[in-house]
């Protein structure tokens, strides 16, 4: 009898932190060539639109940016978060609130244009992502309630406020009952990069990484975060809060969801829209574990996430897959990177036949 | 009971058990080295050994808990193979855990029928508990909650549990590190009875005058290997002690006297609710401890020591006056505003609450010390290099031996770790110590460097309570003696005061009621 014994490490393996996004994402493809093949499409050709395709062009490249940028803003929050261990699941319903907060100037107040119109947006932005974020972590420090359930109902809460605003008050007078706001002014639109729709949310994005990665490598408040994160009771012995964190980490990754919101709806789409994600916020899990949990690996997981957008899209153009496929990829990426991260603390050994009692010890 | 099946003795000729050339190894290490042992039946056979010398890998393979990587066990003169703990049972071989493995919110009846075989779990299952358990001096309720017991009791649960199943070898690990003096000696009558019925014992001890009282035959293993066999009623503790360590251990050199100086960790009429349902309150506890004196609080496990501790580092914060430090309340404030006014902590718990196992000993210098060494965090950033620094100044104080420098806590061995978090408080020179079972799972030579460190801290004018379960650490080191009882806690008094009789009263209770009038 074959079988597959787990033997812990004495510490943990650097190599293996390492490599083991990189064998998630092999497993990945192997698994998607094989999903493709299944349904009836050459696996070469159907994995070369999904994932080479997308890179060939420079206005896909600008595209993957895009697409990266509330991805990576959104995911180095929720690794503070997830590092705490603390599970705000919500932050797409974060990104909706900050959405929407941080239009409340465009919409009701369109006259309103100076220079100091887009700089409020964005603090109106955050603040409503930080918020909506309080809700759960109030929630779980007062009464115990599971974040995870809390911050994963209210996503839906907010996207529906969001529908009943563009479809009720917020409906553009002129917009022919079009369920949309408004075009924002010039002045509340986020500067672009020439002519692309890259826009200054991406600077927000790697100043976001460069903040964090310096604030959980080197300070002692990146220390309480994973101190309380692994060892909750040493983290009470050395003096740090555990509700306190929880509030902080909330807040933290609520306000970088809501100002992706806020950099997309000013940045990339221009007017409110009752969809105004294609699942940024929970993609956004899986770019934060993908990327370890660092900061600087999330900047990379972003663009490989993205990647699936782009290529779910050129899959479905010139393939006529499903557009479901780019949910299906992702789901297997996050499964996979969750299984592959116990070679970093184990390790697999075959074996043949004998007991099994020893894997235990 | 057990005498009845014994019949077949002669048939295998004098030895029960014969463990032949039997290895271990794990990965690169090697836990047992060609071990050899040999258990007459009817005798009462002790195992003994440093932490770390092997004797729970033994255990484990003859309880079929793990697989030799080589040698072989001869049961009854036959060579066998134990697969599985079940299988042990199933030969005979019975098990007496250190740490019990019961359901609280059971009943005795419950917890002993649900590890008995579907056949033997009738009706008339709480009578027989009860009159084995009468037959053995081990008095049990079978319709009593597991919650309700004392520690005590809860153990005779286990061995009961393990005498229905009319074992011929019954391995006990440590079963006294939980028991009172007198708790202690009922259960050597038990064991003294039973080994007069044939059933032989494996019995593990760290205390070498209980070994010496009980044991005819000893193994004694050190890094592995077996060192040696002797008859443990014809050596001083002294020479065990030298067999079990290789070397002469370090004399703990200290005066006892009851210090003058002033006050400087004072407990007044401290109260502490129970934070869970099994969970002890803290009931009007007093003390004070002098600059210059080690104060050793005593008691059995379970009794309120945890609580004391938190309530003590600020981990839990009470009423102001109910803790001062230096004449200065403080049961309100945290933890790290205590430390703050130089007072250091040391928990019971190593990894997970003293120090973070998955962290490098450099940053577990940093979890108690940012905000009370200058220096180590400036302006909120960590300073490393200087945590580094501390980290190589203890792990060379204290002799912290790891295969790397600077590894992950949960790398470290027990002994290692507990002398790095020991050390890492003792190194800031605090004024205040108070230390939770200081030489827990650590071996002599370590468990003396630390004893006479504590000693030494106190002779320089630190305040130092020790919380310890062990009555000859205590015993060592200890100026003045208290002994806490289900959150109650007795008046300190002097060591020279005190003998193992008294404090074993004390422990059962007999300090309760003294503080309620107060």
């Amino acid at each position: 009898m074959l079988r597959l014994d787990l033997i812990k490490r004495p510490e943990r393996s650097r190599r293996m932190a390492l490599l083991s996004p990189l064998i998630a994402i092999g497993l990945t493809v192997v698994f998607g060539a094989i999903l493709f093949a299944a349904l009836g499409y050459d696996p070469a050709a159907a994995l070369y639109v999904f994932f080479i395709e997308p890179l060939t062009s420079s206005w896909s490249l600008e595209e993957l940016a895009v697409k990266a940028t509330p991805l990576v803003l959104i995911g180095v929050g929720l690794a503070v978060c997830y590092l705490s261990n603390s599970w705000n699941i919500g932050a797409e319903g974060q990104l909706v609130a900050g959405a929407v907060v941080g239009s409340i100037l465009p919409v009701m107040a369109p006259d309103f244009q100076t220079p100091l119109t887009l700089p409020l947006m964005l603090v109106m932005g955050i603040i409503g992502g930080m918020m909506w974020a309080a809700i759960p972590a109030v929630l779980k420090i007062r009464f115990g309630a599971s974040e995870i359930l809390t911050s994963l109902m209210l996503v839906y809460v907010a996207q529906l406020g969001l529908d009943w605003l563009v479809r009720g008050p917020w409906r553009d007078p002129a917009g022919y009952n079009f369920p949309e706001t408004q075009m924002f002014s010039e002045a509340a639109r986020l500067v672009t990069f020439g002519e692309s729709r890259l826009h200054a949310g991406a600077i927000f994005a790697l100043v976001a990484v460069a903040a964090l990665a310096v604030m959980l490598a080197r300070t002692l408040k990146g220390f309480e975060i994973k101190v309380l994160g692994q060892a909750p009771r040493a983290g009470r012995f050395a003096g740090f809060s555990q509700p306190k964190m929880v509030l902080f980490t909330f807040l933290v990754s609520g306000g970088l969801a809501g100002l992706a919101g806020i950099s997309e709806v000013s940045g990339t789409i221009g007017q409110l829209l009752p969809t105004i994600s294609p699942g940024y916020g929970f993609t956004a899990i899986i770019v934060a574990f993908l990327g370890r949990l660092n900061p600087v690996g999330i900047l990379v997981a972003g663009l490989v996430l993205a990647l699936t957008f782009l290529g779910g899209e050129a899959a479905q153009v010139t393939l006529g897959i499903s557009d479901k496929m780019v949910r299906l990829f992702q789901g297997m990426l996050l499964f996979f990177v969750l299984a592959c991260d116990t070679l970093i603390l184990y390790q697999i050994r075959l074996r043949v036949g004998g007991p099994a009692r020893e894997a235990a010890q | 009971m057990a005498a009845a099946t014994m019949g077949d003795e002669a048939d295998f000729g004098p030895l029960l058990l014969e463990a032949v050339s039997l290895t271990k190894r794990f990965g690169t290490t090697t836990a047992n080295d060609r071990v050899n042992l040999r258990v007459a039946p009817g005798e009462v056979h002790a195992l003994l050994g440093e932490n770390g010398a092997g004797k729970s890998t033994l255990v484990k393979m003859l309880y079929g808990a793990l697989q030799p990587s080589s040698g072989s066990i001869c049961w009854k003169g036959r060579e066998t193979v134990i697969p599985s703990p079940s299988a042990a049972r199933e030969l005979g071989v019975g098990m007496v855990f250190q740490h019990f493995s019961l359901f609280e919110a059971l009943s005795v009846a419950d917890n002993i029928s649900l590890a008995l075989p579907k056949s033997r779990t009738g009706r008339d299952l709480p009578d027989t508990i009860a009159r084995v358990s009468a037959d053995y001096g081990l008095p049990l309720d079978p319709r009593a909650v597991v919650a309700d017991l004392s520690v005590g009791e809860r153990q005779r649960i286990e061995i009961v549990r393990c005498l229905l199943q009319e074992p011929r070898l019954v391995i006990m690990d440590e079963p006294t590190s939980v028991l009172t003096p007198q708790e202690a000696d009922q259960l050597f009558l038990t064991l003294d009875r039973l080994a007069a019925e044939g059933c032989a014992i494996l019995y593990i001890s760290h205390r070498l005058e209980e070994v010496k009282r009980l044991c005819k035959a000893a193994t004694i293993l050190r890094h592995g290997k077996v060192v040696g066999t002797c008859d443990p009623s014809g050596e001083t503790a002294g020479s065990l002690a030298r067999m079990m360590v290789g070397a002469d251990v370090h004399a703990i050199t200290a005066e006892h006297r009851p210090s003058t100086g002033n006050t400087r960790l004072a407990l007044d009429r401290l109260d502490l609710a129970a934070d869970g349902p099994f969970a002890v309150a803290l009931k009007g506890v007093t003390l004070d401890v002098k600059a210059g004196e080690v104060v050793a609080i005593a008691g059995i496990a379970g009794n309120g020591q945890g609580e004391l501790f938190d309530a003590i580092s600020g981990e839990r914060t009470t009423k102001p006056g109910a803790v001062s430090f230096d004449s200065v309340p403080v049961g309100n404030l945290g933890v790290t505003a205590r430390r703050g006014r130089n007072a250091a902590f040391v928990p019971e718990e190593r990894l997970g609450h003293g120090a973070v196992p998955g962290m490098k000993l450099s940053d577990n210098v940093i979890l108690t010390r940012h905000s009370a060494t200058p220096g180590l965090v400036r302006a909120g950033f960590v300073n490393e290099a200087e945590a580094k620094a501390i980290e190589e100044r203890i792990a060379k104080a204290f002799d912290v031996r790891s295969l790397h420098k600077n590894p992950e806590a949960r790398a470290l061995s027990g002994g290692n770790l507990q002398k790095f978090v020991v050390g890492r408080e003792m190194d800031r020179n605090p004024g205040i110590l108070v230390v939770n079972q200081p030489t827990w799972g650590v071996d002599a030579g370590a468990a003396a460097l630390i004893r006479q460190a504590l000693i030494d801290m106190a002779r320089g004018g630190a305040a130092v309570l020790v919380i310890s379960q062990d009555l000859d650490e205590i015993f060592e080191i200890a100026d003045r003696i208290a002994v806490i009882s289900r959150g109650h806690l007795s008046a300190a008094e002097p060591a020279a005061a005190m003998n193992r009789e008294r404090i074993g009263l004390l422990m059962a209770g007999g300090a309760e009621g003294s503080h309620a009038a107060a």
